[in-house]
């Protein structure tokens, strides 16, 4: 239905994609009808074969819409569907489908690895042999190890090949790289990037914004309960200003720096000035740059450490993380 | 598109209609022996189910005797069943619901294909394994050295066993609700284990009891249990002379009727006090 609205929602699936899954208004509150609002009215979809990664602070309510669709628990209000079905009352049909990585844990500590993926193996109706895939996180070798044994990260390589060890179509991943070492991290995504070559669906959260950036087809920023900006990485940074930086001077103040073109002034929570060193924000980077190093070369001083760059997901992050809530609420009240 | 062909043996029947979803018996082994393997693993537990009964059917054998027509012997190879229940199936399993909530294996594996229902009786396979083994072994023990008959009523035995699991296995489950920690369920599993010592007949008979107190202890969890193993196996409970295989019907009634209440209370009580995922 929302093709046809005039300008498409960021946070809903592209048009003519086949829709896996799809939140609407949900909201979750914990502990009675006066207990914390978790989830806001939260709303996005997730189209067949996407990457979709939810961004946000701590608290921000990542993990409890994850639970809610992965169907865990009842949403105090609005609605899932999950291939069109209701992930929680008609989990039977929905589960052999999906394949979930909990942010923590999951496994008893006294199993080996093998003895771990054969139990899991024997609950799911088509699971892949637990060799392969236990090869495919790296955790071969360690197959005889007690789960107890294991680091973080391998805890959480072992967490991960249970996720796809049943063959899912779609996979909930919440925060699958935390605890991992740099390498290892790599070699989650170029997993993962594999398993959306084979046509899978990913709704993953994190609070590494590389990870997203690298991974993520469409990513929504979540703060406090509510989805506050959504689409394409290329959408969430266009709203934000390029950033230039560089050592002033000596002998210069930073009222003698020209006013340059498309200047913003500083997003919240960034500090302009740390020492000597000067930062601005512009929305026309390069007229900016051109208008400071033309300024620089009449002066005959030099910038040093200069630096000029495209807004990324960190400023979006940063501005999302900074601002107030009263701003932020997306109409509904 | 339902659930895939060949995964669910079983239909939605009971446990479906209890809210507990349906029940494949490949997906319960599955679960049962990882069970078993970390029962056997865990030498506390190993201890507790495999010797604690009889250790302490030994050391009430130092002080008990018989009541009426129920021998010494006889009333302590009965009572046996209800440690069995006790520590094997109830104790233990307290235990082992928590261990495995604290891990957050209850929370992970609801992620999966498993339903609620596969996940409670999976992790209890061990215990019902544990404990039917120890009666059939007591049954033929106690047949070949003190004498004791061949079971009056066999059915009536097998049920009150299995219904007895039931029982305690659902208590056990409600229990683990109200215990935070491994260690505290040794605080936590005192009231059903003390009372069910002292008024279902396993330390005493509950026909030797002033008669208000006997009312208010034949209705405990245990007692119906033991007095249908009584009647099953020596065709009495104490009072009366023993029984043929029919005469015990009527005496099982009103113990099978308390049974099923208490059946009925436990599915009530784990809905409302069972925790799938450690506290928030």
């Amino acid at each position: 239905m929302n093709q046809t609205m005039t300008a498409p929602d960021p946070a809903m699936a592209p048009p003519g994609r086949e829709t896996v899954v799809q939140v609407t208004d949900l909201r979750r509150r914990y502990g009675g009808s006066d207990g914390f609002e978790a989830v806001r009215g939260v709303s996005f979809s997730v189209g067949r074969g996407e990457l979709f990664a939810l961004l946000g602070t701590n608290g921000a309510g990542k993990t409890s819409t994850l639970e809610l669709v992965e169907g865990l628990a009842v949403p105090s209000a609005g609605t899932i569907r999950v291939f069109g079905r209701d992930p929680y009352r008609e989990r039977t049909a929905v589960r052999p489908r999906t394949g979930v990585m909990l942010q923590e844990g999951g496994f008893p500590a006294d199993l080996t690895v093998a003895e771990t993926a054969r139990m899991w193996a024997g609950t799911l109706p088509r699971a892949h042999p637990v060799d392969h895939t236990l090869e495919l996180v790296d955790l071969r070798h360690r197959a005889r190890t007690q789960v107890k044994q294991l680091s973080g990260g391998e805890r959480r390589r072992l967490d991960l090949a249970m996720a796809i060890l049943g063959q899912p179509e779609v996979l909930f991943l919440d925060e699958p790289t935390t605890g991992l070492d740099p390498e290892s991290r790599h070699n989650t995504w170029q997993l993962v990037r594999a398993l959306l070559v084979d046509g899978i669906t990913v709704l993953l959260t994190t609070h590494y914004l590389a990870e997203a950036a690298e991974l993520a087809d469409r990513l929504a920023i979540m703060h406090r309960g509510r989805i506050v900006t959504a689409g394409t990485v290329a959408d969430v940074v266009a709203a934000h200003p390029a950033r230039i930086s560089f050592e002033l001077p000596d002998g210069t103040s930073p009222t003698d720096v020209p006013t340059l073109p498309g200047i913003q002034p500083a997003p919240a929570g960034a500090a302009p000035r740390s020492g000597s060193r000067l930062t601005l924000y512009t929305d026309a980077l390069q007229p900016a740059l051109t208008a400071l190093l033309g300024w620089a070369n009449a002066r005959g001083v030099e910038l040093g450490g200069l630096d000029a760059r495209a807004a990324s997901l960190e400023e979006a992050f940063l501005a999302v993380a900074h601002s107030e809530d009263e701003s932020m609420t997306g109409g509904t009240a | 598109m339902t659930a895939p062909a060949g995964a669910t043996t079983g239909r939605s029947g009971m446990s479906g209609r209890l809210g507990l979803g349906g029940v494949s018996l490949r997906r319960i082994g599955a679960l049962g022996r990882a069970e078993m393997i970390l029962l056997l693993r865990n030498k506390t537990a190993a201890t507790t189910a495999l010797l604690l009964p009889l250790a302490t059917v030994g050391l009430f054998s130092t002080f008990l005797e018989g009541d009426g027509h129920v021998s010494t012997g006889a009333f302590l190879a009965t009572g046996m069943f209800g440690f069995v229940l006790l520590y094997v199936v109830y104790y233990n399993l307290v235990t082992t619901y928590v261990a495995r909530r604290e891990e957050r294996v209850l929370k992970r594996l609801r992620t999966g294909v498993a339903t609620d229902a596969e996940i409670l009786i999976g992790a209890a396979v061990p215990a019902l394994v544990l404990a039917l083994t120890q009666t059939v072994l007591t049954v033929v023990a106690a047949m070949v050295f003190i004498d004791l008959p061949v079971p009056v009523n066999l059915p009536v035995l097998l049920l009150a066993m299995l219904a007895g699991c039931a029982i305690f296995v659902l208590l056990a489950a409600a229990s683990s609700g109200f215990t935070r920690t491994v260690e505290t369920a040794q605080l936590t599993t005192l009231p059903v284990l003390v009372i069910s010592m002292i008024g279902s007949g396993v330390a005493g008979s509950v026909d030797a009891m002033p008669d208000t107190f006997a009312t208010v202890c034949r209705m405990l969890p245990l007692t119906p249990v033991l007095d249908l193993v009584r009647l099953g196996w020596l065709g009495t409970t104490g009072a009366e002379a023993p029984r043929d295989f029919v005469g015990v019907l009527s005496e099982a009634r009103q113990p099978a009727v308390i049974i099923l209440l208490w059946l009925a209370v436990g599915v009530s009580a784990i809905r409302r006090w069972f925790r799938w995922d450690t506290r928030h």
